[in-house]
């Protein structure tokens, strides 16, 4: 056998020994960092919920849970809604139209996820300039459908996946299928 | 080691008379490694009291460690459970009421004493060539400290502790892209929650072995290059150093009974006065507290977050406060070490301590009016202190002559 050959079978072995290795090494990171990702009783726990809308009254606004987040559902009054669509929306930190935030023919439901987008606060209703929520963190303002409008928060509320199932009941967690 | 050797090979060899330690020597050397790095081991003669913070860093390293291991066999890391498992250390346990408020004042006392030890570091230019290593080892065993006392407030599990945590794992969501993603993995849930409180319980019990390690890596790096001094020139000769033990340890030693007496009157006469009264109300996700406030020690690098009007640049420039020190061993272009030989760089070294103090006391103010605007000053002073006034002094600064050697620094001409 010449030294030539056994340089090469040395590098072979060198060369598999070192992939098979790091292969091994990167599958075993896998479970290692997945484990720390939301197990499955947290998942179950975050399935769909059911919220009656009959109870809350006209200006209302409830706080249910769904994933462990506050979401917020608001019964809102002709003035607010009138309120939330008069802006012109190219004047927002977060332009969007009011009508792309409620679903059509239910404008007096407004369902947010009621987490402030700058830090992750729970902002206080009826409070603050825009009739909608204050944040006492850092102060960021949201109109009467749940829109940025002063104050360090880049987005407007987030809005759930939820659907109508009939005029007086949504399911929270799960996209509306006509919508 | 002869004495020619090396200054650094100290004042003495170890010869042990005990027929044991004999024994072990031959085996391993553990006794001599001891001798000649706690006793025999050259200080400069120079050194003032600024330099006893090391010692007391170490020592409150254990407090925190003992008092720790101890809590965590009364304390409870489940959601319905840690807050009056919390309360049942404080009336039920015995002297558990001592133990907690040592625990929570020593985090205090610790990060005011690693802020004086930084501090002397700047001041000096302990950070210079060839202490680099050894100053980043300091900066990491910072950020280690950070996380490590964040999590170990979660813990708690009040409503300051909750939303801590929420605050401060949200930074997270500010990176583009994988943000939401991050976050979620961070929490192991949509929110904070019990996945949440049990990994932080299982890191805040691991950080501190991992602080311990780095320890013995920045000792073993000081031990490398010495110990700067109050003239930043290095020992010419053994004249100039004294053995670690008992010049060191005796002055190390006074200094931590007077810490001490400081660090008890804390606990025993306002153990509750650095901390919010808030975090005494147990943790609720549905309710937000009127205002979030961190513990002192973080609020420089709070109202650097708060003062940038952005989200991104905000969280960027908090991170960034911290890692930059890393990086002062570079940035600073001058070959002088010690502020007294640097005139200038002594003003704009207090301005910087003004800068750091005034970003404290803004930090647990709300962001608003008059506060905003002084937040951004300081923080813009904060990053100019690195990026401008380093790097420019080093060029234009005229320095006072340099002693020729320790000794003359310390007696004058005489010497």
């Amino acid at each position: 056998m010449s030294s030539a050959e056994q340089h090469s079978r040395r590098d072979f072995l060198y060369i598999a020994t070192g992939a098979v290795a790091a292969v091994g090494g990167a599958a075993a990171l896998v479970p290692l960092i997945a484990q720390m990702n939301p197990d499955a009783s947290t998942i179950a726990a975050g399935a769909p919920v059911e919220v009656d809308l009959g109870p809350i009254a006209d200006g209302q606004i409830v706080k249910v849970f769904w994933r462990s987040k506050p979401i917020f559902i608001f019964h809102r009054t002709k003035k607010e809604i009138d309120e939330a669509k008069n802006v012109d929306v190219n004047s927002l930190p977060d332009p969007e139209p009011d009508a792309e935030r409620v679903k059509s023919g239910h404008e007096q439901w407004l369902v947010v996820i009621g987490i402030c987008t700058h830090l992750g606060c729970i902002p206080l209703a009826h409070q603050g300039e825009y009739d909608g929520w204050f944040c006492p963190c850092h102060g960021s303002q949201y109109d009467t459908s749940g829109r940025i409008r002063k104050g360090p928060a880049p987005k407007n509320l987030y809005l759930p996946p939820y659907t109508f199932l009939s005029d007086t009941k949504i399911r929270i967690g799960e996209a509306s299928r006509a919508a | 080691m002869t004495p020619e050797g090396s200054i650094m090979s100290g004042h003495a060899t170890y010869q042990p008379r005990n027929k044991f330690m004999q024994w072990l020597e031959k085996r391993l050397p553990i006794g001599g490694l001891v001798y000649s790095s706690f006793v025999a081991y050259p200080t400069p003669r120079n050194l003032n009291y600024w330099w006893t913070f090391g010692g007391i860093l170490t020592f409150m390293l254990g407090v925190q460690l003992i008092t720790g291991i101890i809590l965590a066999m009364h304390y409870t890391p489940q959601v319905d459970m840690a807050f009056n498992s919390v309360e049942s250390i404080m009336r039920d346990v015995n002297y558990g009421w001592l133990l907690r408020y040592v625990h929570a004042n020593g985090a205090s006392m610790f990060f005011l004493a690693a802020y004086i030890h930084m501090f002397r570091g700047m001041y000096y230019g302990s950070y210079k060539e060839p202490r680099e290593v050894l100053w980043i080892l300091g900066v990491i065993l910072l950020l280690l400290m950070i996380a490590t006392g964040f999590m170990g407030y979660v813990l708690v599990w009040g409503q300051m502790s909750f939303w801590a945590a929420t605050v401060i794992t949200n930074l997270f969501s500010a990176i583009p892209g994988v943000g939401d993603t991050i976050v979620t993995w961070l929490w192991g849930g949509y929110a904070v929650g019990n996945p949440t409180l049990n990994r932080f319980f299982s890191l805040h019990y691991l950080l501190p072995f991992v602080i311990a390690g780095v320890v013995v890596l920045h000792v073993w790096a000081l031990h490398v290059a010495g110990q700067n001094n109050p003239a930043g020139i290095e020992p010419t000769s053994d004249k100039e150093t004294v053995p670690f033990t008992p010049y060191a340890t005796i002055k190390d030693g006074f200094m931590m009974v007077v810490f001490c007496i400081l660090f008890a009157w804390f606990v025993f006469y306002i153990p509750n006065f650095l901390g919010h009264a808030d975090n005494y109300i147990p943790a609720n996700p549905a309710v937000t507290p009127a205002e979030i406030v961190p513990e002192w020690y973080y609020l420089p690098f709070y109202a650097i977050l708060r003062s940038i009007p952005n989200k991104l640049l905000g969280v960027i420039a908090l991170f960034s406060s911290i890692a930059i020190l890393a990086f002062m061993p570079w940035l600073d272009t001058s070959k002088v070490r010690s502020a007294r030989y640097r005139p200038l760089y002594r003003q704009f070294f207090w301005l910087f301590v003004i800068a750091g103090i005034g970003l404290g006391w803004l930090g647990s103010k709300p962001p608003e009016g008059i506060y905003v605007i002084m937040s951004r000053i300081f923080t813009a002073y904060y990053f100019a202190f690195f990026l401008i006034v380093l790097p420019l002094l080093g060029l234009f600064e005229k320095t006072k002559p340099l002693p020729t050697s320790i000794s003359e620094s310390v007696l004058g001409a005489k010497a």
